[in-house]
């Protein structure tokens, strides 16, 4: 007894903290607890805030890894190599599928990314539900309500660039909640609401829309399958970044987020893994 | 000797309530130093945008639109988020002081003591809930029941802000107000009913004006509550830039986007300096709302 208490004692547990994306949080709380069985010396401790929150914490020293849902920018990098000497090194550890949501009432089946724009864009022309030819039962004004996120988010900055342009900006009025979960959560509990979140994140009570590239084309569901095949429009990568080449413990926890083991993981909790669209990628050439 | 050690012991009294009273006195004065001490540091980091005018102040304290994270130009325009802020203070006002002030009069003056007991137990379990669970009740419970009562297309909103704000208030205002009345002698209260007076008369004529000072305090610490309350407001009013022209309308308010935006401001740049900005203006406005409230009963004693 006391020599178990003892080895206990001794043995110090290492740490590795990641922090940021709230998209990924699921994900990276599951490989926390995976990698405990895998590891036990080792433990992982994570923590959310968003996308720039986490890559704030990396170059604080608050964080060895970085969760983002969205590139780092150029800023971000600057920051880091005056602060730390360092550069922020980018891997790619599974894909999302940047899902839009509506009630489960909402008639609306499928809308064009120029639809997009002008729905949340800061000149966009389309402000009810009857401008996208459609009525949604139940909502006097048929005003559409936007829910976005708050500006820390890794989604916020994602969906602006890729759906209003590097130079657009997201229409004034937008309702700007904190999580991925409260999105989606708001949105089935109101009727004439659209908003956006990561694909892991769908209940019953909210439906996903499918998403053409252009007027006329045909309209894509956030499957895996689309995103493996390159179809739905609004793909994008999950990012982990280091400060620098990652050493010792991280270096560890790194190679088995990216292992098959790993990657199961990013599957079991709602998202892409990479060796799929990898697969898909060689099956192509 | 024994002459000496009296002198002794009188003088070690002497020492020991010199030091009482300082350690008193410092305590008196330390909150004043960390009032002033508060407001320079906030100052002090939002004033690089004072100085040399990187920052518009007009277009700050009148600008309509706050966008700081504009992939065109940033926008500080911090009128929306004030109005933000005074929408739902004065709708949770509006709501909270009648039910905490009566609840303060029920309470000391016309129930019994076992339900005064209950009362007031179940109310300290009020003021106790944190800040974040009444902003998921606002979220989950009172957004679907405001668009099923009221038909508003959304449940985020002022009212829903403001129904949450007051629910936070109410516990501060009664049990504040209740000491207050609790101090009123008993003699002016016997006095009262030897001159015929009914027990509202009692209420309106004799216990209200004679607490006056501390009823107002409940008030003011329950409109403080209000004003600088950030987690609730941020999940129950939406957090949307708008200026509000009803209370089904969402929208932001100062401690929210300073909570929301905090994070990701790089430390010293112009976000953050004018995060800091707004923080100061928050400390005027809770500063004016006192003094104003001060002067109204400094008047009234004047007067009466």
């Amino acid at each position: 007894m006391s020599s178990a208490c003892q080895s206990r004692l001794s043995t110090v547990k290492a740490v590795v903290r990641n922090a940021g994306s709230d998209t990924m949080v699921n994900a990276a709380q599951a490989w926390a607890e995976e990698y405990a069985s895998v590891r036990p010396t080792v433990s992982v401790e994570v923590a959310g805030g968003g996308s720039a929150t986490g890559i704030v914490a990396l170059i604080d020293g608050a964080a060895e890894l970085a969760n983002c849902s969205r590139l780092v920018q150029a800023e971000e990098i600057a920051a880091a190599r005056r602060r730390t000497g360092k550069t922020p090194k980018e891997y790619i550890v599974g894909y999302d599928a940047l899902a839009v949501y509506v009630h489960r009432d909402n008639p609306l089946q499928e809308i064009s990314l120029e639809q997009l724009g002008q729905v949340f864009g800061r000149v966009g022309q389309i402000g009810t539900w009857t401008g996208l030819g459609i009525e949604v039962p139940d909502v006097r004004t048929q005003e559409i309500i936007l829910i976005s996120r708050q500006s820390n988010s890794g989604t916020y900055h994602y969906f602006r660039r890729a759906i209003l342009g590097p130079k657009g900006d997201f229409r004034l009025g937008t309702r700007d909640l904190s999580g991925s979960k409260e999105v989606v959560s708001l949105i089935g509990g109101t009727r004439g609401a659209i908003g956006f979140s990561g694909m892991a994140y769908a209940i019953n009570e909210v439906k996903t829309v499918r998403i053409s590239r252009g007027h006329g084309t045909k309209a894509y569901a956030p499957t895996e399958e689309n995103v493996v095949g390159g179809l739905y429009p609004i793909t994008r990568p999950l990012y982990v970044y280091t400060l620098g080449e990652p050493i010792g413990e991280t270096a560890h926890y790194l190679n088995w987020v990216l292992s098959k083991d790993g990657q199961r993981v990013v599957r079991e909790t709602g998202y892409i893994p990479v060796f799929a669209k990898a697969e898909q990628g060689s099956k192509a050439q | 000797m024994k002459n000496r050690r009296h002198g002794n012991h009188h003088r070690w009294e002497h020492t020991r309530e010199f030091l009482i009273e300082n350690l008193i006195r410092l305590c008196g004065l330390s909150s004043v130093a960390f009032v002033f001490g508060i407001f320079f540091f906030v100052f002090r980091e939002g004033s690089g945008q004072l100085i040399g005018g990187k920052l518009d102040m007009w277009a700050f304290l009148a600008g309509v639109e706050w966008n700081p994270g504009s992939s065109v130009r940033a926008l500080y325009g911090a009128l929306p988020l004030i109005a933000g802020t005074l929408s739902v203070t004065v709708l949770a006002m509006v709501i909270a002081v009648p039910l905490g002030l009566g609840g303060a009069v029920f309470i000391s003056e016309f129930c019994s003591p076992f339900w005064k007991e209950t009362l007031k137990i179940l109310i300290e379990f009020l003021a106790a809930i944190p800040s974040v669970v009444w902003g998921f009740i606002g979220l989950m419970v009172m957004s679907p029941l405001i668009i099923a009562m009221t038909g508003a297309p959304i449940g985020l909103n002022v009212l829903n802000g403001g129904i949450v704000l007051a629910l936070m208030s109410v516990p501060i205002i009664v049990s504040i107000g209740e000491d207050a009345l609790k101090a009123v002698p008993d003699s002016y209260r016997e006095a009262a009913l030897a001159l015929g007076a009914t027990r509202w008369e009692i209420v309106r004529r004799v216990l209200f004006p004679a607490a006056r000072n501390g009823l107002l305090a409940a008030v003011l610490l329950g409109v403080g509550r209000a004003v600088g309350e950030t987690m609730a407001v941020l999940m129950a009013t939406g957090h949307s830039v708008w200026f509000p022209s009803s209370v089904l309308d969402s929208v932001r308010t100062l401690t929210a986007t300073i909570a929301a935006e905090m994070g990701e401001a790089a430390v010293g740049s112009q976000h953050y300096q004018v995060l800091f900005l707004l923080g100061t203006l928050l400390f005027i406005m809770t500063f004016a709302i006192n003094l104003t409230a001060d002067l109204i009963v400094r008047g009234a004693r004047g007067k009466g």
